[in-house]
């Protein structure tokens, strides 16, 4: 265990989510993080907002909704890194296994529900035949 | 996981033995020495699970919208009512407003005040405009006769996008009383571990408004 380690916490050497201060890590290099993050985050918003606006002319069409569905992940990923401040690092070992628990039940729950509704769409008899049949 | 064996006043036994000292004995001397800093860990750990089960809430909301974006009754779709230069403006106040504050919790970490004050003057303005901005819209909305009764499409936006508005008005509230209780009782390590979980909490509003700008607004306009 190096000298610096010792310093900092020598039995909890987890990190707060959110916290800045990395191992050596001083204030000027948390404010440049921030400022990393602004850069990235502003543009991917601007790419998405131009795709969107300027539709099939630049891009092929289907291809704009997994286009903003990829940046809009990818920005996700950058505040999670430059804002939150989650890392790969062994202090992140906890917040890391969190995220990941919660991403895979908003994933479960997204795509459970999204595939059920569009199977109950599918098997549910057209409107006018339902109609006919309350006469 | 040693932020669950912290709090069950336990040390972390996998690092036994990494120096020559028992470790017992690092444990009661870290007891005296910095008790605090553990809990920090602590209390943040348990706020992020907090916000993680925020976030499932909002992922049920986001598949109700995406179930019902299609049921509009005859009513207006998303292309007809959103705006895209409202959103820019709202999505551009969130971002900055996310910015200042990860600044106001370095500020509030090397205990400065002009960065802590004026940064979390920033991020309440921001968001003050953010929240304008959106009522405004949801008024003309309902004006021109789209409010949330008109269609299931409808019913699901207000849901969605109001219960974010809810939040950054709750952050909005809780953004004030850190400035005051900071102001009142100085930077003591039970407020700034408040000012940590406040600074958790508006960073994830803005993950938040990321996916909502993206699937409602951007792919509504586009469809």
């Amino acid at each position: 265990m190096s000298n610096s380690e010792w310093e900092r916490d020598p039995l909890y050497p987890d990190s707060a989510p959110g916290e800045e201060t990395f191992l050596g890590q001083d204030d000027a290099e948390a404010v440049g993080s921030y400022f990393i993050g602004l850069g990235l985050a502003t543009l991917l918003t601007i790419v998405s907002f131009f795709i969107a606006i300027s539709g099939t002319t630049l891009v092929w069409g289907p291809s704009i909704p997994v286009a903003l569905l990829v940046l809009a992940i990818a920005q996700m990923g950058v505040h999670l890194v430059f804002f939150l401040n989650i890392t790969t690092g062994p202090d992140n070992v906890n917040n890391v296994m969190a995220l990941a628990f919660g991403v895979l039940i908003v994933l479960l729950l997204l795509a459970g529900s999204l595939w059920i509704m569009a199977n109950m769409n599918h098997n549910m008899m057209p409107m006018d035949q339902i109609m006919q049949m309350q006469r | 996981m040693s932020a669950f064996e912290a709090a069950a006043g336990r040390g972390d036994l996998q690092r036994v033995g990494h120096d020559g000292e028992p470790w017992e004995h690092r444990y009661t001397a870290h007891h005296a020495a910095g008790g605090l800093l553990s809990k920090r860990i602590v209390v943040g750990y348990g706020f992020w699970i907090f916000l993680l089960s925020d976030i499932i809430m909002f992922s049920a909301f986001f598949a109700t919208y995406a179930v019902l974006v299609g049921a509009t009754a005859g009513g207006p779709s998303g292309r007809e009512l959103f705006n895209l230069n409202n959103v820019a403006i709202e999505t551009a106040c969130l971002l900055l407003s996310s910015f200042t504050c990860g600044i106001a919790s370095i500020g509030a970490r090397m205990q400065r005040g002009t960065w802590f004050y004026g940064a979390m003057t920033a991020t309440g303005i921001l968001g003050a405009a953010f929240l304008f901005i959106e009522v405004h819209e949801f008024m003309g909305m309902v004006a021109r006769g789209a409010g949330p009764t008109r269609s299931a499409f409808l019913s699901a936006f207000f849901t969605l996008v109001g219960c974010h508005g809810l939040h950054v008005t709750a952050g909005m509230l809780w953004l004030l009383t850190m400035m005051a209780q900071v102001f009142a009782k100085g930077y003591r390590a039970d407020i700034l571990r408040r000012v940590l979980c406040f600074g958790l909490f508006w960073h994830t509003l803005d993950i938040i408004w990321v996916a909502i700008f993206t699937v409602v607004y951007l792919m509504g306009v586009w469809q």
